[in-house]
Formats: C-alpha cells, sequence, structure tokens
C-alpha cells in the first residue's frame, strides 16, 4: 500500500483541481453576465437578456459546486497538512480567511439579489449585485493567489521557533510572482469561461437553434477568446521568466535541460528518464530554449542535475507544461480563425462549430495542466525553502487516507459527468420550453412570496 | 483576550450553523419519505435559507483553522474519517439542491434522493464528532458506543427542529406530519440529553467538579431546569396541533432554538477554556496577536453585513411558503 504521505498528496491535488473547475468558470462568466446586462440597458434588445437568462444559470450551477468543493478545501488543510497551518498559519491564515470571508459575503449578499431578483428588484439594483459579485469573485481568487504566489517566492516574514511570524503584509501578499500568477490565472479563467460560452452556443446552433441571443452569445465567447490568448501567451512568458528567477530547478524540469549549457536547445518532445537522468528519443531545436528564456541565443540554462536532490520530478512537468502550451495554441488557432469568419459577418461552417463544441472545456484542460506545473514543480516543498511537503503531513492512517480517496474520487467522477450533461441538456432544451422542469429557475427553487422590502420591479 | 474573542466568535457560528443549517438537515432526512408534490413543499420551505445557513459551518471552522491552527489541525486529523463523510454529505446535498431543479423530470428522484442522503450522512457524522469531542477523543469501546449514541441523538435533534421549521412553514397534512415527527424526534431527543449531562460529568473529573460542587450546583441548576421546561412545554403542545387558525405555530421552533442554546450553553461552560478537553486552551492555540488582528478586521466588515441580510430574507420570506416556482 502507498504510504499516507502519497495519498494525501494525491487526495489533496484530487480535491482542488476538483475545486478550481468552478471557481475558474464563475470568476470569468460573472463578467461575461455584466457584459449582457449591460448590453441589454444599452440596446433594449431582449436577445441580450435571453443569453443573460441561459448563462446565469450555468453561473448557478457553477457556483454551487464551486462553494461545496470549496468547503472541503478549508477542512483539508486540517485533515491533511496540520503542519502546514502549524508552521505558517500567521501568514496562511488570515489570507484564507479573506478567500473565504469574500466568497461567504457575496454568496450570503449580493449573490441572492443577483440569482433570485430578475423580478423582484429594479433593473439597476439587479445589475449592481451583478456587478458587485463579479468584483468579489475575483477578490477572492486575489486573496487566494497571491497566497499561493507566496508558497512559491515567500517573503515578509521571519522564522522564530519554527514558527513563520509576519513582517510586513504588503511583501507578504504583494510576492515576486504574484503579479503574474494573478494574470494569468484571471486570464485563463476568462478564456475557460469564453470556450464554454463558444461551445455551448455552437452546440444549440447546430441543433438548428436560430435565437439572436445564441449568436450574440456564440460572438461574445469567440471574440473575447480571440482577445484573450495572445496576451496570454505573452503573459505565460513573462511568468516564465519570472519563474526562472526564482525557481529554476521548475524551469529546467519544464524544458527538460538535465545539464547546465549555453545555448540549450528548445526539447519538443522526449521521454525524459530518472534513472539515467537524461532524455529519449529527444527532438529538439537548437539554442531556442535559451533564446526563449534568457532572450540570448547563448544563454545559461541552468540544468536540474546541478540542483542535487532538492527538485522536482522532470516528466510531469515537462508533459504538463506542453499540454498546456498545446491547448494555448490550439485556442490560438481556433479562436482566431473563428474571429476573422464572424468579423466578416459569415455563419460558422458547421465544422467548425464541431471543433468549438469539442474545446468547450479546453480551457479546463490547459488549466489544471498549468497548476499541475506549478504545484509540482515546487516539490518537494510545500513553502518554497520554509517548509517540506513531508514535514507538513498529519497523522491520519494510509488506511483512512485511501478510504476517503476512494470515497472522494467516485463522487467527483459522477458530480463531473452530471455537471456536463445538465449544462448539454440545458443547452438542448433551452430553446424548447415544452419540457418540463427544463431549468426555469436561475438558482434554487423558491417560493413566489412576494418581496415587499426590496422593492417591486419597475 | 483575541483568543477569547475568537473562540465566542466560533461559538457563535457553530451555534448557528447548528440551529440554522439543522432545520434544513432536518427536512433533508424527513424528505425520505415523502411523495414527489410534498417534497416540492419541503423544498420550498428551505429554499430561500438553506445556502446562507450552510456557511456558517465555514466560518466556524474557517475560525477555527486561522485563530486556532494547532487544535484545527489537532482535531481535524483525529476526527479524519467522519470528517470526510460528512464533507462528502455536505457536497452531495449542496449539489443535489441545484441539480434536482435543472435535470430532466425522470433524474429529479435521485437527486432527491442523494439530497436525503448527504443529510443523513452530514447529520451522523457531525452527532459522532461531537460525541468524541465529549468524552475528549477516547477511542475505547464505550467512547465509541457513546459516540455513536451521540451520532443518532444529533440527527434526531436535527430532525426536530427540521420539523418544527415545516410546522412554522407549511400546512394542512404536511404540517400534521411535521407535528407527528417532531413529537418523536423530540423524545429521542430529550433521551440523549439526559445521557449526555449525567455522561459528560462522570467522564471527567474537571467537568464533575465544575457541575456538582458548590456553590455552581446552585448557580446553575437553571440551566438544565429551564431546558427541561421548555422540553414537557414542547411536548404538551405538539401532542394536541396543529391548533385553529394556525395558531401558536411558530411556537415549537422558538422552543427548540431555546433548547439548543442551553444545551450549547451548557457543553460551553463545561469545556471552557479548553478548545480541546483537558489538553489544550484557547491561549496554546492561538495564532500570532497580529495576525488575528487583520482577520478580526475582515469579521468586522463582514459580518454585519450578513447578520443583517440574513434579517432581511427571514423577513422577506416570513409566513407560509407558498408553491414551487420556477420562475
Ligand atoms: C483562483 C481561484 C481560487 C482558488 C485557487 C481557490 N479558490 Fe476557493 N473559491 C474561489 C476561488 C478560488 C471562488 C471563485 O471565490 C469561490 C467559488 C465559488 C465561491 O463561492 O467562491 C470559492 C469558494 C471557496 C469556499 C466556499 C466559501 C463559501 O461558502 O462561499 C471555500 C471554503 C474556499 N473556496 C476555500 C479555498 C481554499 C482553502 C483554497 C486553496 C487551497 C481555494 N479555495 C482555492
Ligand atoms: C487551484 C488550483 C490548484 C491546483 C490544481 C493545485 C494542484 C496541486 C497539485 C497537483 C499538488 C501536488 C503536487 C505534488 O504533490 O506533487 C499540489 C500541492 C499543494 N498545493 Fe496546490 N493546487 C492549486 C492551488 C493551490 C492553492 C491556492 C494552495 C494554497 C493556498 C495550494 C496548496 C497546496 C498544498 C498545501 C500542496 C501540498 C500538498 C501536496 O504536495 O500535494 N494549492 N497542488
Ligand atoms: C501558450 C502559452 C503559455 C505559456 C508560455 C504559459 C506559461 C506558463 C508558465 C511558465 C507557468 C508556470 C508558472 C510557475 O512557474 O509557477 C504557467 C502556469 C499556469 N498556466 Fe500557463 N502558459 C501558457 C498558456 C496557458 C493557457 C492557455 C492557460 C489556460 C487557459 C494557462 C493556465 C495556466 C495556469 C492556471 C497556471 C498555474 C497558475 C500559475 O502559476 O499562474 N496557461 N503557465
Amino acid at each position: 500500500m502507498m504510504d499516507a504521505l502519497v495519498l494525501a498528496r494525491i487526495q489533496f491535488a484530487a480535491n482542488i483541481s476538483f475545486h478550481i473547475l468552478f471557481p475558474t468558470i464563475t470568476i470569468a462568466l460573472v463578467w461575461i453576465l455584466l457584459f449582457f446586462k449591460i448590453r441589454f440597458h444599452i440596446s433594449g434588445e431582449p436577445s441580450w437578456m435571453a443569453a443573460y437568462r441561459f448563462w446565469v444559470k450555468v453561473f448557478a450551477l457553477s457556483f454551487a459546486l464551486g462553494v461545496v468543493s470549496g468547503i472541503t478545501m478549508s477542512f483539508q488543510f486540517g485533515t491533511n497538512w496540520p503542519g502546514f497551518m502549524e508552521t505558517v498559519g500567521n501568514v496562511a491564515g488570515p489570507l484564507l480567511a479573506y478567500e473565504v470571508l469574500t466568497a461567504f459575503f457575496l454568496e450570503a449578499t449580493f449573490l441572492g439579489v443577483m440569482l433570485f431578483g430578475t423580478s423582484r428588484v429594479p433593473p439597476w439594483v439587479h445589475t449592481l449585485a451583478t456587478a458587485l459579485v463579479a468584483f468579489g469573485t475575483s477578490m477572492s481568487a486575489f486573496w487566494i493567489i497571491a497566497l499561493n504566489s507566496w508558497m512559491h517566492t515567500p517573503q515578509g516574514f521571519e522564522m522564530i521557533d519554527g514558527v513563520a511570524y509576519v513582517t510586513s503584509w504588503k511583501e507578504v501578499i504583494f510576492n515576486p510572482s504574484m503579479p503574474y500568477r494573478l494574470t494569468h490565472m484571471m486570464i485563463a479563467s476568462g478564456l475557460t469561461a469564453s470556450f464554454l460560452v463558444a461551445g455551448l452556443s455552437a452546440y444549440r446552433v447546430l441543433r438548428n437553434d436560430k435565437s439572436l441571443g445564441v449568436r450574440r452569445a456564440l460572438k461574445t465567447g469567440v471574440y473575447s477568446a480571440a482577445i484573450l490568448i495572445p496576451i496570454q501567451i505573452w503573459v505565460g512568458d513573462l511568468h516564465g521568466l519570472n519563474t526562472l528567477e526564482h525557481q529554476p530547478a521548475k524551469i529546467a524540469a519544464m524544458e527538460a535541460v538535465w545539464e547546465t549549457e549555453k545555448g540549450a536547445p528548445l526539447v519538443l518532445f522526449a521521454i525524459p528518464d530518472e534513472q539515467t537522468r537524461s532524455n529519449r528519443y529527444e527532438v529538439s531545436v537548437p539554442k531556442l530554449a535559451s533564446l526563449i528564456l534568457t532572450h540570448e541565443l547563448d544563454g545559461e540554462l541552468r540544468g536540474i542535475n546541478s540542483f542535487g536532490e532538492n527538485r522536482p520530478r522532470v516528466a510531469p512537468l515537462f508533459y504538463g507544461f506542453r499540454i498546456m502550451v498545446g491547448t494555448g495554441m490550439l485556442m490560438l488557432l481556433v479562436a482566431t480563425i473563428s474571429a476573422f469568419k464572424l468579423l466578416r459577418n459569415k455563419p460558422l461552417p458547421p465544422s467548425l462549430l464541431r471543433v468549438l463544441v469539442l474545446m468547450t472545456f479546453s480551457g479546463w484542460v490547459a488549466t489544471l495542466a498549468g497548476w499541475y506545473v506549478t504545484e509540482i514543480g515546487r516539490q518537494p516543498w510545500l513553502v518554497q525553502g520554509v517548509l517540506s511537503t513531508a514535514s507538513a503531513v498529519g497523522s491520519a492512517p494510509a488506511s483512512s487516507v485511501a478510504g476517503s480517496l476512494a470515497m472522494y474520487l467516485s463522487l467527483y467522477v459522477f458530480l463531473l459527468f452530471s455537471y456536463i450533461a445538465t449544462l448539454f441538456y440545458m443547452a438542448k432544451t433551452a430553446a424548447n420550453p415544452k419540457h418540463k422542469n427544463s431549468g426555469q429557475t436561475p438558482y434554487s427553487p423558491i417560493p413566489n412570496t412576494v418581496p415587499t422590502m426590496l422593492g417591486e420591479p419597475s | 483576550m483575541l483568543p477569547v474573542v475568537f473562540l465566542g466568535l466560533m461559538g457563535v457560528a457553530m451555534l448557528l450553523y447548528a440551529i440554522l443549517d439543522g432545520y434544513d438537515l432536518g427536512i433533508g432526512i424527513l424528505m425520505m419519505g415523502e411523495s414527489e408534490p410534498n417534497r416540492d413543499r419541503m423544498i420550498a420551505a428551505i429554499g430561500p435559507f438553506w445556502d446562507a445557513n450552510e456557511t456558517w459551518l465555514v466560518l466556524g471552522v474557517g475560525v477555527l483553522l486561522v485563530a486556532f491552527p494547532s487544535a484545527h489541525g489537532l482535531i481535524l486529523s483525529t476526527l479524519y474519517l467522519p470528517v470526510s463523510i460528512m464533507l462528502a454529505g455536505l457536497i452531495l446535498r449542496g449539489v443535489s439542491f441545484d441539480f434536482r431543479a435543472k435535470v430532466g423530470a425522470k433524474h429529479k428522484n435521485l437527486w432527491d434522493r442523494l439530497f436525503s442522503l448527504g443529510s443523513i450522512m452530514a447529520t451522523l457524522s457531525q452527532g459522532y464528532m461531537l460525541g468524541q469531542y465529549i468524552v475528549g477523543f477516547d477511542s475505547g469501546f464505550y467512547a465509541t458506543l457513546f459516540s455513536w449514541a451521540s451520532a443518532f441523538c444529533v440527527s434526531f435533534a436535527y430532525v426536530m427542529i427540521g420539523a418544527c421549521w415545516l410546522v412554522l412553514k407549511t400546512s394542512d397534512d404536511l404540517q400534521a406530519s411535521a407535528v407527528r415527527w417532531a413529537r418523536i424526534a423530540l423524545v429521542v431527543t430529550a433521551i440523549g440529553l439526559v445521557l449526555v449531562s449525567v455522561i459528560n460529568p462522570l467522564a471527567s473529573d474537571a467537568i464533575y467538579s465544575k457541575w456538582l460542587s458548590w456553590p455552581q450546583i446552585g448557580l446553575l441548576a437553571p440551566l438544565p431546569l429551564t431546558t427541561m421546561i421548555l422540553i414537557s412545554v414542547m411536548y404538551r403542545h405538539l401532542r394536541v396541533m396543529p391548533y385553529e387558525n394556525d395558531r401558536l405555530s411558530w411556537l415549537p421552533f422558538v422552543l427548540c432554538i431555546g433548547i439548543y442554546v442551553l444545551a450549547f450553553a451548557g457543553l460551553a461552560y463545561s469545556f471552557y477554556p479548553f478548545i480541546i478537553p483537558q489538553q489544550m486552551t484557547v491561549w496554546d492555540a492561538a495564532a500570532a496577536p497580529e495576525s488575528l488582528r487583520v482577520v478580526l478586521l475582515g469579521c468586522a466588515v463582514v459580518l454585519p453585513a450578513i447578520f443583517f441580510y440574513t434579517a432581511l430574507s427571514y423577513w422577506i420570506f416570513r409566513g407560509k411558503s407558498t408553491a414551487l416556482s420556477y420562475e
């Protein structure tokens, strides 16, 4: 049987991977909703409102999944990583608290108005609530990314008797990798939501749903993807340069560069071998890695072998990075072609629509791949250079962890399947209100008591 | 001082959680044996509230995590399995609520079943954890037996408050069944309370002397006495309810809250100032004051808004819940 540490790591990775799927959607989808709402106010066209009404349901479902999986996250630190809070709790605690408080605050206040309120509050109050939810989810992401970045590039604290004490909150929050990680993550979220909107709308078009709202949503998704993806690639490059400065072992592993060399080649494909500490079947372009990472043909890259034992495993980083970048390139291609067609007012051909449907969840693939690269690349550290993962693990026996892991995994597979099936079911039935119970509720069903306090719709 | 403030905050959050999420957990369990129209009515009775109810747990555990990190680690890694089961239960509940409204009619039943299943998983594991906490995380045979007893009694306490909420919020046959359920659950809950009150001082000398030495015993006597009075008043009403014109339909729920508050006060008094019984006090467990102050600031902004909004939504949705609407 695997030991408790490995199991706990797998379990944490499974839980946070499941959690992040839904925030990546909600963080950006709510901004798209706000866009629909504002276009509706400006143009008065009901099609914008139709788009809003469909997507707010998707938002509600995703938000619910984000909340329940987030609750699991806040218990995880205690159940599996007690050493984490004991050592760096003074730093992590407040940042986690702010993430949770922000999400909590929203959920208990503006979200209710946004989801229940379309016909219950004046339109401007409703739009304001939507804007506040959008701002709030982004703030929530800000706090947690600040913490996560701090775990990669810690500063602004001192260690006394093995416990971290904050010396400067400004340095903790605005740590060196935070601006890059935050930007990269927010755009990742934007791309995920854009491809989701484009993909489900393309599916509806393919099923002969000719309503204007669907075409508007399709355009919104495609255009925003086409705008975001070049920026993402550029930000990703900057992020990599920043990582080279602070976590050179991670970059070496991502690029599968084993020996320190000047003018290192860019490895396109290889099978990294941990035993021989070299690549098999390597296909590479000479000098390109040095050019990309140091912006010089003969720049020096440190190889993995120079880091001794304190280094991550190579294969997951190498492959993960290629999956992310590969997906990014595919996004660039598809989004650009679709955007040009739409700009020239041509309907998208069915083949392109089908590609968009296939790419509905491509954002998830790239996002998860990116996070795996980042997080596995930090190993064996939990907090870079401060706390090792092995010393933070809890005392729960391996059999317990294995049991809970099996339970979570089956739950997640089931929920993921249901989520995707439900989204397509909603897309299928949206144009066809004959279906009973076909998703008319934006959120949880509510009784139609007249809300006197919030005022009548004007 | 700061640790005590946070302990208070955590206590309030946990108590509010037990009351607020308590009634919707209870209703989740009661939904098991009901017909689909009745299930819709029961869902309608908790619809506008339940989501915010659950967040009190997040706050309570969040405070434990950030204010008492070492206690958080110790408690949660000791209670590893029940915590995992509770979380799976809460996940099932949380998503079923949304899925049931969005899927086709033929899958609705499935999500309703999962809603009930999730509710039972959550209440049993919470009760079990409470039992474990009371016996100081002992894993011997009698301690485990006691924890299981606690698991069932706590589940019945949730069913009780859930049924009382239905008495308040519904009418006709559903209300009549709710009265019956509340009565049965009340009896089991009362037995559970007696059990805890007897075993708690016997299990620990410190608690024994806290309650049963002079003059505490005189000062504290009102606590169990009031609880007993509330229980018997409630029982008498439940035997003859519902009344004409829906008179006093709020009474069982209010009495329930009273019982919860008193039981909670009793427990809190028994254990204060320990956060892990007889092992770790709040001061041992607290995070650095600077960090606590930062968190307090956030709470000071967020909590009043949440209190205000919660009160507002209960006001807006006061009165009988009406038919489930899908728009
Ligand atoms: C980049 C985004 C991001 C990341 C990396 C995380 N979260 Fe998160 N989380 C959110 C973005 C988010 C969110 C968008 O703000 C959510 C989703 C739905 C919601 O209510 O807020 C949320 C909800 C959410 C909730 C539910 C709060 C509530 O009841 O409303 C909790 C307890 C957590 N998260 C905790 C965590 C922890 C402990 C994490 C890391 C280890 C974490 N989240 C990673
Ligand atoms: C949201 C996207 C995230 C994903 C997909 C993710 C994924 C992962 C993965 C795959 C690992 C395992 C690395 C390994 O063991 O080889 C890991 C480790 C870890 N991450 Fe993240 N992570 C994310 C964000 C965060 C955040 C925001 C935090 C903290 C605030 C965090 C805290 C940790 C901790 C404590 C570990 C150590 C446990 C471990 O090694 O598995 N992660 N994460
Ligand atoms: C195509 C060009 C891209 C490049 C050059 C790039 C670069 C990078 C690099 C270097 C990292 C590791 C950061 C670290 O060292 O910790 C990273 C992480 C990440 N990437 Fe990308 N990326 C690209 C595309 C994408 C796309 C298309 C998405 C998602 C839609 C994405 C999502 C992420 C996420 C979520 C992370 C982890 C969080 C973080 O560290 O920011 N990336 N990316």
